[in-house]
């Protein structure tokens, strides 16, 4: 099944630069990359599907203590994340810190089969498979931004991540078919989760390339930076910090934090769906499913959309769906016309914001500090809405559900005021170039 | 890497695909091939709920009974799959698995035969029956949601089975605590325990990293907060105590103290069990609790401790879980 798409980039290997942006899809590398994740998501949500399964019924833990264990290791996650960004930088090996980066994740499945009964191992293993998730992310996407033309990177991120979506779609069902063929035997779930997410070190290994030829030349589009990978000298940590210094840079990664804050959470929004739906609580797990359906099926369009009128209105849109979607959860609407709106407005705030907002990023950012640059957004990004789960958390005690929800409401459209103030501001030479 | 072409690129993958699916298909096919669980032979007599001298209790997943004189003895195993069970007054509760991923809550006559069901999110975890036999009480813990968090919350409900009245969830109710109303969008209920009177009860709240011991109304639909770290209380026949376990210095991740607390003074007695108990325990009688406790490999085990803190533990029903009286 996967082996149709892995030998697609390469049938549509690329005559020449940029002209062909008419007619190709996106470059190779960006399928390779999107296959890399498609079939991590697989092997991924196979394991978060029996997950809970396993620890309750398989071990007979109790998950309250489990729940003591998590949540510590986000911050060092988030450290991480800028280091791991940071070495793919200075030794411009962007492909073997995502490749390090999927292989901690596909070890960390075979290290549930060795942590056995051990709660403080199983938390081990899943912070080495957070660890990874987050080390890979950012040089993954800075491949992305670095072998796409400036000019269609919307349509390019938004392949990827609906093809990565498409991956989180069938892992529950991979886990499912599992579980049908052996029975109860989640072991037998986490050795094929490993094999899966093996599968997708090689397609990666093989097919996805650190210096693509004939696109680089996309990457350095932004304005004056051409200094970018021609450039010998090594990436310093002066120079990382320089990122944040000032320039569109800051500005950037300013916005995503201040984004960030605007996010309350999946969890609040389905509970507060399921509050005013007096929804079976069985189908509560349906709710996600349907928010990721709206994500895959919008990504590459409104992908393709932000390359046409401009990502930061894409973005700008996409914050705003979240906004409808908060008011919409202390609105008017009832039923199953809640449901769909809702969902699908969530979906498409996903959709628009994701992807987009590092196809915004990406030119900004000189092509030498890039993964860098994208790992500051998204760990600014990650932080923030840390942050403001706790607020949310505060005020719906405070002033109960309903009025924290208008306040969340008002909160993006305070933090949309602020963004559009930070990023269309009359100095935005470079971020104007992109938008063209 | 860049000298290979892209037919030997793709020979790669799909040697690597056939390897690898090889090991899963391999691994799958030994796993399942280990010993499952069967029902175990149900016996001449069959197992009832009609109170009598006799524990329940689950064996490899299935109803089963022993004698209360002899519970390591003879045991008389039904065909019911059970992951939780528990029985008064000839009323029973078996959270009971539906599909591969999901369970119910059925409540049972004396003759097991199934009398009413409800379809639950979530993984169970707690059942409870009133001495009198009419309220039944269930928790179910439910994951997170993956893309967030991998944190659980629990579902808590109770059926009325005289009038059908059924609490989906216990989150329902007002709260108030330590004598102020409250409200928080992570409140978690888990572990009722029903009073003689069919309307009071007591259960578990946890919210803001802490778990209160709460007392509940049904009528009025709401709780409040009586004492902090405790969980999984069981009221006591005469209804002057609460079994429950207590986080080691209030610390969950430290394992839990099977304990028991005096409701008119308030004062708490550990028992003589020192190993940690993740259970509601259930009472024999006045004096003595059941819980259940797991070795090394996963496999449960029915024990017994004094409730006045003397004493020493001691093996009831080896291999099982779930104990409770039938009283």
């Amino acid at each position: 099944m996967y082996l149709s798409t892995v030998s697609r980039p390469v049938a549509d290997e690329p005559g020449s630069g940029l002209r062909r942006r008419r007619f190709a899809m996106v470059s190779g590398n960006v399928v390779a990359l999107g296959t890399v994740s498609l079939i991590t998501d697989v092997s991924a949500e196979m394991v978060a599907a029996v997950l809970p399964l396993y620890l309750v019924l398989g071990l007979n833990l109790s998950p309250v203590a489990f729940g003591v264990l998590d949540g510590v290791h986000t911050g060092a996650t988030a450290l991480l994340r800028v280091v791991g960004g940071f070495a793919a930088d200075r030794f411009r090996r962007r492909k073997l810190i995502a490749g390090i980066g999927y292989t901690l994740s596909a070890v960390a499945k075979l290290g549930l089969l060795l942590a056995g009964r051990s709660i403080p191992a199983i938390g081990a293993v899943i912070a080495v498979d957070r660890l990874g998730k987050g080390v890979r992310s950012a040089p993954r996407d800075a491949l992305i931004t670095l072998s796409t033309p400036p000019e269609a990177l919307g349509r390019a991120f938004g392949v990827h991540r609906a093809m990565d979506s498409v991956g989180a779609f069938l892992g529950p069902l991979a886990a499912f078919a599992v579980l049908l063929v052996v029975g109860q035997s989640y072991d037998a779930v986490f050795v094929t989760s490993f094999c899966i997410a093996a599968l997708a070190v090689v397609v990666l290994v093989l097919f996805v390339r650190e210096q693509p030829s004939g696109e680089a030349a996309g990457g350095d589009a932004a304005g004056g930076e051409a200094a970018g990978e021609a450039s010998d000298a090594k990436v310093s940590v002066r120079e990382a910090f320089g990122l944040l210094r000032g320039g569109p840079a800051r500005r950037l990664v300013l916005a995503a934090a201040m984004l960030g804050l605007a996010t309350i959470g999946d969890g609040f929004v389905y509970l507060l769906l399921q509050r005013r739906m007096d929804l079976g609580l069985r189908w509560f797990p349906l709710l996600a499913v349907g928010t990721s359906l709206a994500y895959l099926l919008l990504a590459a369009p409104l992908g393709v959309l932000a390359d046409r009128i401009g990502r930061l209105p894409v973005v700008i849109g996409g914050y705003t769906a979240l906004a409808a979607t908060y008011l919409l959860l202390a609105g008017p609407v009832d039923g199953w016309p809640l449901i769909a709106l809702a969902l699908t407005l969530y979906g498409a705030f996903y959709a628009a914001t994701d992807g987009v907002l590092i196809a915004l990023a990406g030119p900004v950012l000189p092509a030498r500090l890039r993964t860098t640059g994208i790992a500051l957004v998204q760990t600014g990004q990650a932080l923030a809405y840390l942050v403001s789960s706790v607020l949310f958390g505060l005020a719906w005690q405070a002033w109960g559900p309903e009025n924290a929800i208008r306040a969340a409401a008002v909160a993006v459209a305070g933090v949309l005021v602020g963004t559009l103030l930070l990023l269309a501001s009359p100095s935005r030479l470079t971020t104007r170039k992109v938008l063209r | 890497m860049t000298a290979m072409s892209t037919r030997a690129k793709l020979g790669v993958v799909v040697a690597s695909a056939v390897l690898l699916g090889t090991v899963a298909a391999g691994y799958a096919a030994t796993a399942a091939q280990a010993p499952r669980t069967t029902p175990p032979a149900g016996g001449e007599q069959a197992v009832t709920l009609a109170p009598g001298p006799r524990l329940l209790a689950i064996t490899d997943r299935h109803v089963s009974t022993v004698a209360a004189t002899d519970p390591a003895g003879p045991r008389t195993v039904a065909g019911l799959e059970c992951l939780r069970v528990y029985a008064a007054a000839g009323t029973g509760v078996c959270l009971k698995p539906e599909t591969a991923w999901s369970y119910q809550v059925v409540v049972l006559d004396a003759t097991l035969r199934q009398t009413r069901a409800v379809s639950v999110p979530g993984l169970p975890n707690r059942a409870r029956v009133s001495a009198s036999g009419r309220m039944v009480s269930w928790t179910t813990f439910v994951g997170g949601d993956s893309y967030t968090s991998s944190g659980f919350s629990t579902r808590t409900g109770i059926l009325d089975t005289r009038t059908g009245t059924t609490v989906a969830s216990l989150e329902e109710f007002g709260i108030t605590r330590d004598g102020r109303a409250y409200r928080n969008a992570d409140v978690n209920y888990w572990g009722v325990t029903f009073t003689a009177d069919d309307n009071r009860f007591y259960a578990t709240m946890a919210t803001g990293g802490r778990r209160y011991l709460v007392r509940g109304d049904l009528a009025a639909r709401s709780v409040e907060t009586l004492k902090e770290n405790v969980e999984c209380p069981s009221l006591s026949p005469d209804g002057t105590r609460l079994a429950f376990k207590e986080a080691v210095d209030a610390d969950p991740a430290k394992g839990w103290r099977l304990s028991v607390l005096d409701l008119s003074s308030m004062r708490v007695t550990a028992t003589a069990e020192v190993r940690s108990v993740d259970d509601q325990a259930a009472w024999l009688d006045n004096e003595k609790l059941a819980y259940t406790l797991r070795r090394d490999d996963g496999q449960p085990d029915v024990w017994s401790v004094p409730a006045h803190g003397f004493g020493t533990p001691a093996l009831v029903i080896p291999g099982a879980e779930s104990p409770s009286p039938l009283t």
